[in-house]
């Protein structure tokens, strides 16, 4: 049994790679498979905190790479889940103390224990995306309805393809369902029809990501968050399973379009 | 909003304004020549063309498509009143 490498990227920052990360991994780790998170984003750890494992950190991914400790040393267990694991990512050093051969070399180690082995990228397309993208068996692809992060997907996309680890599969993260309903964000449709890439997943935006950041905990823990259900509901589907979409940031059909008709007042 | 925007469904919401400028900044970013550049190619293939035929400069207008498998260049070259031509023939 081998496990799969999926790496999580976007170009463009602040759009939820991380959150996603961790969020994947709890949901993959829930149903009991064997997870490890790689944090590659070197001198911005960030991964650490948002899965609550930042005060367990003694070696990191470099110290893996240069020699300082085994792989199995710089593996922190997870509070809640005992087949979750995180590798964090040195937090004073550059992009360049890993080259994308250590990270081939490094998570095919990790493949015969591991069902699942994320990595959470960078942002940009420069060398700590490349190290990201290199052992990828499986892209993921995170954006935001804006323009600026969908051209920012587009470009990555385009990188993906060209390193011949397409055609990758997108989540669009912080949708809000009301913004798109009266016309005012990016429909999935118009986003899935620029990109021409499969759909993974929609997460809607939900305070719940936040609360649950503060407190380290992925919000794929919590049964009732909406985030949390596009969360798992990405895992099922990362695992093969044919999971419905939830029809949350459809465009109004034409019935809508006659009940706003009928009822002027309710939009412009 | 129009009627007529009601009843089609299209709208001058912002989401419209993002998505059409979305696929125009993504047309020229795929193709690599950013609309500065286009307007260079512009005045290149109005010239190279003036040399052969007499075209109406302000009736040329040159763009990017795109659909899912291809892109292509469009250059939409007006000749001038088709009325005059017939005269001078």
């Amino acid at each position: 049994m081998s496990g799969t490498i999926v790496t999580v990227t976007s170009g463009k920052g602040g759009v939820g790679k991380t959150t996603a990360t961790a969020n994947i991994g709890v949901a993959l780790a829930s149903d009991g498979a064997r997870v490890v998170c790689i944090d590659a984003d070197i001198g911005l750890r960030n991964l650490d905190v948002v899965m609550g494992l930042e005060n367990r950190i003694v070696y990191d991914l470099v110290d893996v790479v240069e020699g300082r400790c085994k792989l199995r040393q710089a593996m922190i267990k997870d509070k809640r889940l005992s087949e979750l694991y995180l590798i964090p990512a040195a937090q004073t050093r550059d992009k360049t103390a890993v080259s994308p051969q250590d990270m081939i070399k490094l998570t095919k180690e990790l493949r015969t224990d591991f069902d699942w082995i994320l990595i959470d990228s960078p942002a940009g397309i420069e060398r700590g995306f490349r190290n990201a993208i290199a052992p990828a068996d499986i892209v993921i692809i995170v954006t935001n309805p804006e323009v600026s992060a969908v051209r920012d997907a587009d470009r990555i996309i385009g990188l993906i393809e060209a390193e011949e680890k397409g055609p990758g599969r997108l989540i669009l993260n912080r949708v809000k369902p009301e913004m798109v309903k009266r016309g005012d964000m990016l429909a999935t449709e118009d986003i899935l029809d620029v990109l021409a890439i499969s759909l993974l997943g929609v997460v809607p935006e939900d305070d719940g990501v936040i609360v649950s950041s503060n407190q380290g905990m992925p919000v794929a823990l919590e049964p009732r968050s909406r985030a949390g259900k596009a969360f798992r509901d990405i895992a099922r589907r990362l695992c093969g399973e044919d999971v419905p979409f939830e029809a949350l940031q459809s465009k109004d059909g034409f019935f809508g379009r006659i009940s706003r008709l009928v009822r002027p007042g309710g939009d412009a | 909003m129009s009627f007529f925007q009601r009843l089609t469904g299209r709208s001058n919401r912002s989401a419209t304004a993002a998505r059409d400028r979305l696929r125009l900044v993504l047309v020229h970013d795929r193709a690599e020549l950013p609309p500065g550049k286009m307007e260079a190619l512009k005045d290149d293939i109005i010239a190279a063309i003036s040399r052969h035929i007499d075209i109406d400069t302000r009736g040329v207008h040159v763009s990017l498509t795109r659909d899912r498998h291809d892109q292509r260049l469009v250059a939409d070259i007006s000749l001038g009143p088709a009325t005059r031509r017939r005269h001078l023939n």
